[in-house]
C-alpha cells in the first residue's frame, strides 16, 4: 500500500500534537487508578451508607478479583464510548475539513489511507489501554495483592482487541457516511446492538464482549473455569469483526466523491 | 529538534522531560523492588504511596507537553540551499543552485511579458480528454462529451461560467472522481485506470485549497514530498525552494491553521510544485490572493512554461489573456472552443466601443444598453459599474450612428472610445454571459 507508513507516521503525531493521545491516555489512567480504588472503599461506602441495613445486603468483596471487575466495567463501558469518539471523525473530518483531497490527490491509494488510520486507532488506544492497566496493576498490587504479569497482559490484549473493534465498526460508519455525527451515532447503536445480542449466550461467544469473561479469568488467575473454546471464538470473532469492518469501509470509500 | 521528520520538540520541554524519565525510572525500580519483596515488610500504605508517586509522574509528562509543548520550537529560518534542477523526474539528483529568492518583481514581470510560444500546439498533448461525460448523482450532468488537448509544455487556460464543469474535469484529470463516460490520459496514462501513476507525475491544487491546521506549512510539503516518494537532502531542498517560489519562507514554520486564505492557497500551490511534476493542474489557483500575490503567482506559472505543462482554471479573464498559450472556454460540460489567445481573438472577437459615464448614471446607461441591442449594427449591449460594452458588426455604421444614440439618450459621459477586443469579450459572446461584461 502506497503510502501507508508515512500516513500512518501522520495519523500519530497527529494524534498526539491534536492531543487525542494525551487526553485518552489520562483517561485511561484516571479508569485505571480508580477502579481498584472503588473495589477497596466500596464495600466501607455502603456500610456507611447503609448503616442497621447493612447487615442485610450482600456486600461485594473488597479483592483483586474485583479490582478487575470494576476495572473491565470502567472501561468496557467509558473506553467503549472513548474508543467510538476517536473512530468518529477519521474520516469523516477529514472530508468535512478538505484534507482527505489533499491527502488523496497524492500518489496514495484509499486503502492506505484507510487503513493507516485504522492502525493508528489501535496504537493509540493500545497505548492508553496499557497506561491504565499498568496502573490499575499497581495500585491492585498496593492495595490487595500482587497480581499476575501474564494474566494482566491478557487482560490488556482482550480489552484493547474489544474497544479496536468498537472502534473500527465506527470508522467504516465514519468512511460510509462521511459525517461524524452519523459516525458516533452509529457506532453507539453497534455498541448497544452487540452487548444486547451478547445476553444470548450462544452469540455472546463470538462478539467482543465474550471476551471479558476469560479476561477476568486469566487476570484474577482463575483459570480453572477457563473455557479454551470461548476464549478462541471470542478472540476470532472480533477479529473478523475488525476485518469486516476494514472491508466495509474501504468499499464505501472507493465510492465517495471527496 | 525534528523528530520522525514531521516533529518538532521545544528543547526546555526536553530539558525538564528527560530528568523527570530518569526519576520516573527510579522510583519504578523502588517501588518494584517493595512490592516483590517476599516478607511483605513494607506497609500497605508505603505501597499506596508509591502507587501515588508512579502515578503522578505518570501524568507529568502530558501535563508539562500542555503546558510548554504546545510552544513552537525555534523557527529553522535559516534558508537552507536551494534546489531546483529543473522539471525532470523527482528521484533525479537535485542540482543545487541559490535559493529563490521571495517576491522577485524583475523575474516576475520578465515571466510574465515573455513571448508566447505559437509553436506549443504542435507538441504532443501533455493531456487529452476525449468525449468525457460526468453525470452526477441525481442526474445533474456536468461534462457532456468532452473533448480537450492540452500541449505539453504549455499554459493552458480552462474558461467556462459557475457550473461550466471546469472543476469536475480537472478532478477527473487528477483522478479524484470517476467519468461517467468517456476517456482522459494525463501525462500518457489514464488516470480511471492508473489514478496512482497519474497522480505521481501530477501536482494538483485544488479550489479553496485547505491544509492540516496541526501542521506548519513546512511539514505540510513535507508530508507530499514523502508522499512521492521524495525524502532527506533532496526534499529539503525542493521544499524551500517551493516556498521561496510563492513568497511563503518566512512563514514556513507557523502551524498552517494560523494562515490566511491566500497563505493556503500560496501553499497549495508551493504542495502542487515540491516534487517537480511533468503536469500541474491548477483549480482557481489566483482566487483568494491579493493583488501583488496574485501577480507573482501568475508570474511563476508563466515561469514554468515549456518546462511543464500547466493547466489551470480561472474565472479572471485578464490573468488568463496574461499568461496563457491557449485557452479553452467551456460551457454547460461542453467544450464551446479551443484555441491560441491571438485565433481567438481573430475568429470571434468583433469590434468594441467602451463608453464611460458620469457616476451616478448607471440607470441611464442601463436603457441605452436596451435601445443599442434593438440596432442592426449590434451584436452586443452591457452595462456594468458605469461602463458600457457595445460590440458590434459594422464599424463604419458604429462610429457614425453610436454618439448620436448616447447623445439622444442623455447619458452624462466621461469617454466614448473604440477599444481593443478582449479574451473576455470574446468569452462573454461565445457564453453568452452578458450581466458579466465590464
Amino acid at each position: 500500500m502506497t503510502g501507508f507508513a508515512v500516513l500512518l507516521r501522520k495519523e500519530l503525531t497527529e494524534a498526539w500534537r491534536t492531543r487525542r493521545l494525551p487526553l485518552l491516555a489520562i483517561m485511561f489512567v484516571l479508569i485505571g487508578l480508580i477502579s481498584p480504588l472503588t473495589a477497596k472503599f466500596l464495600p466501607d461506602i455502603l456500610k456507611a451508607a447503609l448503616g442497621d441495613q447493612a447487615g442485610s445486603i450482600p456486600l461485594p468483596a473488597a479483592d483483586a478479583a474485583q479490582a478487575v471487575l470494576q476495572l473491565q466495567k470502567n472501561l468496557g463501558q467509558l473506553g467503549a464510548l472513548a474508543a467510538i469518539a476517536l473512530a468518529m471523525g477519521a474520516v469523516a473530518g477529514e472530508l468535512d475539513k478538505g484534507t482527505a483531497a489533499l491527502v488523496l490527490a497524492q500518489p496514495v491509494g484509499r486503502s492506505a489511507f484507510l487503513a493507516a488510520k485504522l492502525v493508528a486507532i489501535g496504537v493509540v488506544l493500545a497505548i492508553a489501554t496499557a497506561l491504565g492497566i499498568a496502573v490499575a496493576w499497581v495500585y491492585t498490587a498496593v492495595l490487595f495483592e500482587l497480581p499476575s504479569v501474564g494474566g494482566w497482559l491478557a487482560l490488556w490484549g482482550l480489552t484493547w482487541l474489544a474497544l479496536f473493534a468498537y472502534a473500527a465498526l465506527t470508522l467504516w460508519a465514519s468512511a460510509a457516511t462521511g459525517s461524524t455525527t452519523a459516525a458516533a451515532g452509529l457506532g453507539f447503536v453497534a455498541l448497544i446492538g452487540l452487548s444486547l445480542a451478547a445476553v444470548v449466550p450462544a452469540v455472546e461467544r463470538l462478539l467482543p464482549a465474550g471476551l471479558s469473561g476469560p479476561a477476568a479469568q486469566l487476570a484474577t488467575g482463575a483459570t480453572t473455569d477457563l473455557d479454551p473454546a470461548k476464549l478462541a471464538t471470542a478472540v476470532g470473532g472480533s477479529v473478523v469483526l475488525i476485518a469486516l469492518a476494514a472491508v466495509g469501509a474501504s468499499v464505501a470509500f472507493r465510492r465517495r466523491e471527496l | 529538534m525534528k523528530i520522525n521528520g514531521l516533529d518538532t520538540i521545544n528543547p526546555a520541554l526536553l530539558a525538564l522531560l528527560i530528568p523527570v524519565a530518569v526519576i520516573e525510572i527510579g522510583l519504578l525500580l523502588l517501588a518494584a523492588r517493595d512490592l516483590l519483596r517476599e516478607d511483605r515488610r513494607v506497609r500497605g500504605d508505603s505501597k499506596a504511596m508509591w502507587a501515588v508517586i508512579i502515578v503522578f509522574f505518570n501524568l507529568i509528562g502530558p501535563v508539562l507537553y500542555f503546558l510548554i509543548g504546545r510552544q513552537d520550537g525555534p523557527a529553522d529560518t535559516t534558508p537552507g540551499p536551494g534546489a531546483m534542477p529543473g522539471w525532470g523526474s523527482p528521484h533525479d539528483p537535485p542540482i543545487v543552485v541559490p535559493p529563490a529568492p521571495e517576491r522577485a518583481p524583475d523575474a516576475v514581470r520578465a515571466a510574465l511579458d515573455a513571448p508566447r510560444a505559437n509553436r506549443l500546439p504542435d507538441a504532443p498533448p501533455a493531456i487529452v480528454v476525449e468525449r468525457l461525460v460526468r453525470r452526477y448523482p441525481g442526474g445533474v450532468l456536468a461534462l457532456d462529451g468532452l473533448e480537450l488537448s492540452v500541449p505539453a509544455g504549455s499554459v493552458f487556460g480552462l474558461l467556462g461560467p459557475n457550473g461550466a464543469g471546469k472543476t469536475t474535469c480537472l478532478r477527473l484529470l487528477a483522478g479524484l472522481t470517476h467519468p461517467t463516460a468517456g476517456r482522459a490520459i494525463v501525462a500518457g496514462l489514464d488516470p480511471a485506470v492508473d489514478p496512482l501513476g497519474v497522480r505521481g507525475r501530477l501536482g494538483y491544487l485544488e479550489q479553496d485549497p485547505r491544509a492540516y491546521t496541526w501542521m506548519t506549512g513546512r511539514e505540510q510539503l513535507r508530508l507530499v514530498g514523502q508522499l512521492h516518494g521524495l525524502g532527506g537532502a533532496a526534499l529539503e531542498a525542493s521544499i524551500d525552494d517551493a516556498l521561496g517560489r510563492v513568497a511563503l519562507r518566512d512563514a514556513a514554520d507557523r502551524r498552517a491553521g494560523g494562515y490566511s486564505g491566500g497563505m493556503r492557497q500560496r501553499l497549495g500551490i508551493a504542495g502542487a510544485l515540491v516534487h517537480r511534476p511533468p503536469v500541474i493542474i491548477l483549480d482557481e489557483p489566483v482566487s483568494a490572493l491579493d493583488p501583488e500575490g496574485r501577480r507573482d503567482v501568475l508570474g511563476l506559472i508563466a515561469s514554468l512554461r515549456g518546462e511543464t505543462t500547466v493547466l489551470f482554471s480561472s474565472h479572471v479573464l485578464g490573468d488568463v489573456e496574461r499568461i496563457c498559450d491557449r485557452v479553452a472556454i467551456l460551457d454547460h460540460g461542453r467544450l464551446v472552443v479551443e484555441g491560441s489567445i491571438e485565433e481567438l481573438l481573430d475568429r470571434y472577437a468583433q469590434p468594441v466601443w467602451r463608453i464611460e459615464a458620469e457616476p451616478g448614471e448607471d440607470a441611464a446607461l442601463d436603457v441605452l444598453a436596451g435601445r443599442l441591442r434593438l440596432l442592426p449594427w449590434v451584436t452586443a449591449a452591457a452595462a456594468e459599474h458605469g461602463l458600457l460594452t457595445v460590440a458590434v458588426s459594422d464599424t463604419g455604421v458604429a462610429a457614425r450612428e453610436l454618439l448620436p444614440a448616447v447623445v439622444a439618450a442623455g447619458v452624462a459621459v466621461v469617454s466614448v472610445a473604440r477599444a481593443r477586443p478582449t479574451l473576455e469579450d470574446v468569452f462573454l459572446r461565445l457564453t453568452g454571459e452578458r450581466e458579466v461584461a465590464a
